[in-house]
């Protein structure tokens, strides 16, 4: 008997504010229309994907102390969208960004479990830290979080907001006309918190949803980032997304289980990933290439040169060499707004090696920062892809993938068509729906309450 | 006799109605508040009436018979769902009628709350709305632990120390409601530009921070979310006395009165437009609605007798803050045309049962005032602000 292939999960991107998502594509539509939205999700339950996923900032990027431009700007709230993005879907998960430093737990927890009851149970959480005081800026409490309290009060954020999701058990409700009792118990949704975070007491006002609490994503990448996952999260959220690379953050933050009394099964490894797909290979590497001569511009290479040095570069032509001299080390001020932009640990190591690559391969600066940022994950024929993307769980490098189409919102449609019926064929894939809730969609086991 | 003015209509929608034992009537649907199908019938049937639009209603903490505590009972509807989320939830799926959940402005965000309500507003095509609500319960605030809110009888205003809390609470819904406002026009229209030649996406000359500074929060911007289809999605709130007639002249389109006869609603219709004037809002169009409760039935003994009933289940008398109707459509529609004459320009109709008395609005009142040429016999197609006779906003913010 040979061992069942390992399920592949996947979910569908909405194009965020990145360079990544090209807008100058003629085919490029509306990132803020309802319709873009609608398009995508309904493509990606055609295609029988685990849920939608919804990236999410709090202010507007700046770079040298503007409103940064290149890029598409302007995005929705985060649960309003997905809650009418539930009334056009059935069965897709439906999984947002939000963020624990700018919210409070009791609102947070009743919309998620609103977005839950109201979606029949696929709503989803991606649960980030981001804490800066320039986002601060737009909150009643400014920027009150050092960052290395970031992952502390996400913790206890994530705690509370788990008691009150528990707050209900689920069978309070009776409503029965007869007797005239509509609740079982006068203390429903009662509950008490008391850490360094928060201290709130009272009863919670919605009643348990179907699936008990959202599914968790989390998507931050430091040691204390990896720990909070394995601690509390169902899935995680990353960009390691080759063979070695996704083999050795599985086997890191899955190692990271035990700990917390959990197996290998309970924390879902989904890194992003891109694609160019094409006829034939060679014709999906020329795509490849075209989309990223869209997504760097000269422009855009020379903000992400800044994000290394640190300092403004404008004067600087993008197709002449990198700048002279060492990055400006200490606190990023050339780029606010940015989560990637933290995740240049050392920013004169990084520029070391660019520069060293500039030399070998005699690139331009726009031509290093095409060479070294984001290429496409997947480039090659529908049956290339879905042989990588394939071996890459059946290698256990990943559970699955959070594909980012670089074109709203028709840029998943292709790869809805062509891969997804190959990755079913090899029974990789699901053929239709067999279950109802994201967690179920993820073989996630039951959530365990009050613990 | 002239053919009366039209008249503007909105149903409340609040749990299996306004009466307490209203989930305990044989058509109520009480095991189904949390779903979505629920809510989705009731206001597309509200729709089908042709309605201008619906309020969701909605609070930071359970249902309560009492204004500023808990009440412990079991014998009536508790839970519900976030309001914002369960327009959005049925935004898709009806087209014309307008969606104006309730948000809390006491404990929240001004920028989470205006994105919300501007995304409502793209979801829906442009029929989003907002009734703003101060909450000064001490049991909501202990549910985020950051502010002390004292246990006061809320509505004894010949206390001092009340009146000072109700005015902080308005006064900061008003810097709430100005933000969210300068949130919605943090975005000029033409803000997005897509210039491929230069490669910019948007001009920045047309984003604006709001810099808004007050003693509970200050606000930055511009919002992460543009210029939503109307400008300005609907603000509407509910007063009753001076303090809340303040912000509604202050900040709303829309304002939920609560007057017991028509006399009282002239005289307060008079108060509005006078506090709307020293707002500076004289040129603006502002609303004044009546709320009203309604008990109907197909004869007025019929419609006692329904009232009669639920207050028998429920052991008390009915009561409420506005005034309550019970009574035939066609006496319904007598009376609400009326009231016009006291500067009425429509009403918020607040159904006892659901689906009862809504049914009985969209199939009883509605053909009756369509009947004597006071309300529309079609959606005209449009944002709810044209709805409501209201403009599209120029942008506060836009030089040229
Ligand atoms: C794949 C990925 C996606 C992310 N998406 C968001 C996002 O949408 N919004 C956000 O505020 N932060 C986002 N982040 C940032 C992180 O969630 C996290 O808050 C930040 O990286 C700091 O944590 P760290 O130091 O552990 O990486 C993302 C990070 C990764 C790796």
């Amino acid at each position: 008997m040979t061992k069942p292939r390992r399920q592949i999960h996947l979910g569908a991107h909405f194009p965020g504010v990145n360079n990544t998502t090209v807008w100058s594509d003629p085919q490029a539509g509306s990132q803020i229309d309802f319709a873009s939205f609608t398009h995508l999700a309904r493509t990606a339950e055609r295609a029988k994907f685990d849920f939608f996923f919804l990236a999410e900032g709090l202010r507007l990027r700046e770079q040298r102390g503007r409103i940064h431009d290149l890029d598409v700007v302007g995005r929705p709230d985060t649960f309003t969208v997905l809650a009418a993005l539930a009334g056009v879907t059935t069965r897709l998960g439906l999984a947002g960004t939000i963020n624990s430093t700018f919210n409070e737990p009791y609102e947070v927890a009743r919309q998620f479990a609103s977005l839950d009851h109201l979606s029949a149970g696929r709503a989803g959480w991606n649960v980030v830290t981001s804490w800066d005081a320039f986002t601060g800026e737009n909150f009643r409490r400014g920027g009150f979080l050092a960052a290395e309290d970031r992952y502390r009060r996400a913790e206890q954020f994530l705690r509370t907001a788990g008691k009150l999701f528990d707050a209900w058990r689920g069978d309070e409700i009776v409503a029965d006309k007869d007797s005239g009792t509509f609740l079982a118990d006068a203390g429903a949704g009662a509950f008490t918190h008391r850490d360094d975070q928060f201290d709130i007491t009272g009863q919670f006002n919605v009643p348990r949803s179907p699936q008990g609490r959202p599914v968790i994503l989390q998507a931050g990448d430091s040691d204390a980032g990896r720990e909070f996952a394995a601690a509390t999260a169902d899935a995680i959220f990353t960009q390691h997304n080759t063979l070695e690379a996704g083999r050795a953050f599985v086997g890191d933050v899955k190692g990271r289980l035990a700990r917390y009394g959990r197996s290998h099964d309970e924390l879902l490894v989904l890194p992003s990933a891109t694609f160019a797909l094409g006829d034939t290979d060679a014709e999906a590497q020329e795509k490849a290439l075209l989309v990223r001569r869209q997504q760097v511009s000269g422009q855009t290479a020379l903000r992400f040169v800044e994000h290394v040095w640190n300092r403004d570069l404008s004067d600087h032509d993008p197709d002449g060499p990198l700048p002279e001299g060492d990055p400006v080390v200490g606190e990023n001020t050339i780029a606010r707004g940015r989560a990637s932009v933290r995740q240049i640990r050392d920013p004169l190591a990084t520029a070391r090696k660019w520069r060293e690559l500039a030399e070998a391969k005699k690139l331009s600066l726009r031509e290093v920062v095409i060479a070294v940022t984001g290429r496409q994950t997947f480039i090659g024929t529908a049956a290339t892809i879905a042989d990588q993307i394939d071996d890459l769980v059946q290698q256990r490098a990943a559970d699955g993938f959070i594909l980012v189409p670089h074109v709203t919102p028709g840029g998943l449609d292709e790869f809805a068509d062509q891969v997804v019926p190959l990755l079913q064929e090899r029974g990789s894939f699901r053929a239709d729906y067999e279950t109802e809730t994201l967690r179920d969609h993820l073989g996630l086991p039951p959530v365990r309450s009050r613990p | 006799m002239a053919s009366p003015l039209p008249l503007h209509l909105a149903v409340a929608l609040d749990g299996a109605g306004w009466h307490p034992a209203a989930w305990r009537l044989p058509d109520a649907r009480p095991s189904e508040l949390l779903t979505a199908g629920y809510w989705t019938d009731l206001v597309t049937e509200a729709e089908r009436g042709l309605l201008d639009f619906v309020t969701i209603e909605d609070g930071l903490g359970l249902q309560s018979s009492y204004p500023d505590r808990l009440d412990g009972r079991t014998d009536q509807v508790r839970g519900r769902l976030d309001a914002v989320l369960t327009a959005a939830r049925i935004a898709p799926l009806t087209s014309h009628i307008g969606l104006v959940p309730t948000a809390t402005t006491t404990h929240t965000e001004p920028f989470h709350i205006a994105k919300a309500l501007a995304t409502l507003d793209y979801v829906s095509l442009g029929r989003a709305g907002w009734r703003v609500q101060v909450s000064g319960r001490p049991d909501e605030a202990a549910h985020f632990g950051r502010r002390h809110i004292p246990q006061l009888k809320i509505e004894d205003f010949t206390d001092p120390a009340v009146l000072a809390f109700v005015n902080e609470l308005f006064d900061e819904a008003a810097d709430f409601a100005e933000v969210v406002r300068r949130l919605w026009d943090s975005w000029e229209d033409d803000a997005e530009i897509r210039d491929v030649a230069t490669g910019r996406f948007i001009d920045i000359a047309k984003l604006h921070h709001i810099d808004f500074e007050g003693p509970r929060f200050s606000v930055r911007g511009p919002s992460i979310t543009p210029r939503p289809p109307q400008g300005q999605p609907l603000v509407t709130s509910l007063a009753h006395s001076t303090i809340p007639y303040r912000l509604g002249a202050r900040a709303a389109d829309v304002v939920y009165i609560t007057p017991a006869d028509a006399d009282i609603a002239r005289a307060t219709v008079a108060e509005i437009r006078e506090l709307q004037a020293e707002a500076g809002r004289a040129e603006q169009t502002v609303h004044v609605f009546a709320d009203l409760v309604v008990f109907l039935g197909d004869t007025d003994a019929a419609a006692a007798a329904g009232r009669a009933r639920l207050e028998e289940l429920a052991g008390a008398a009915y009561a409420s803050d506005a005034p309550i109707f019970t009574g035939t459509p066609q006496s319904l529609a007598d009376q609400l045309l009326a009231w016009q004459d006291a500067g009425l320009t429509g009403y918020r109709l607040r159904p006892a049962t659901l689906p009862g008395d809504l049914h009985a609005i969209t199939r009883g009142l509605v053909p009756e005032l369509q009947r004597r040429g006071a309300f529309r016999t079609a959606y005209p197609g449009g944002t709810l602000r044209s709805l409501l006779g209201l403009p599209r906003p120029a942008n506060r913010y836009a030089t040229v």
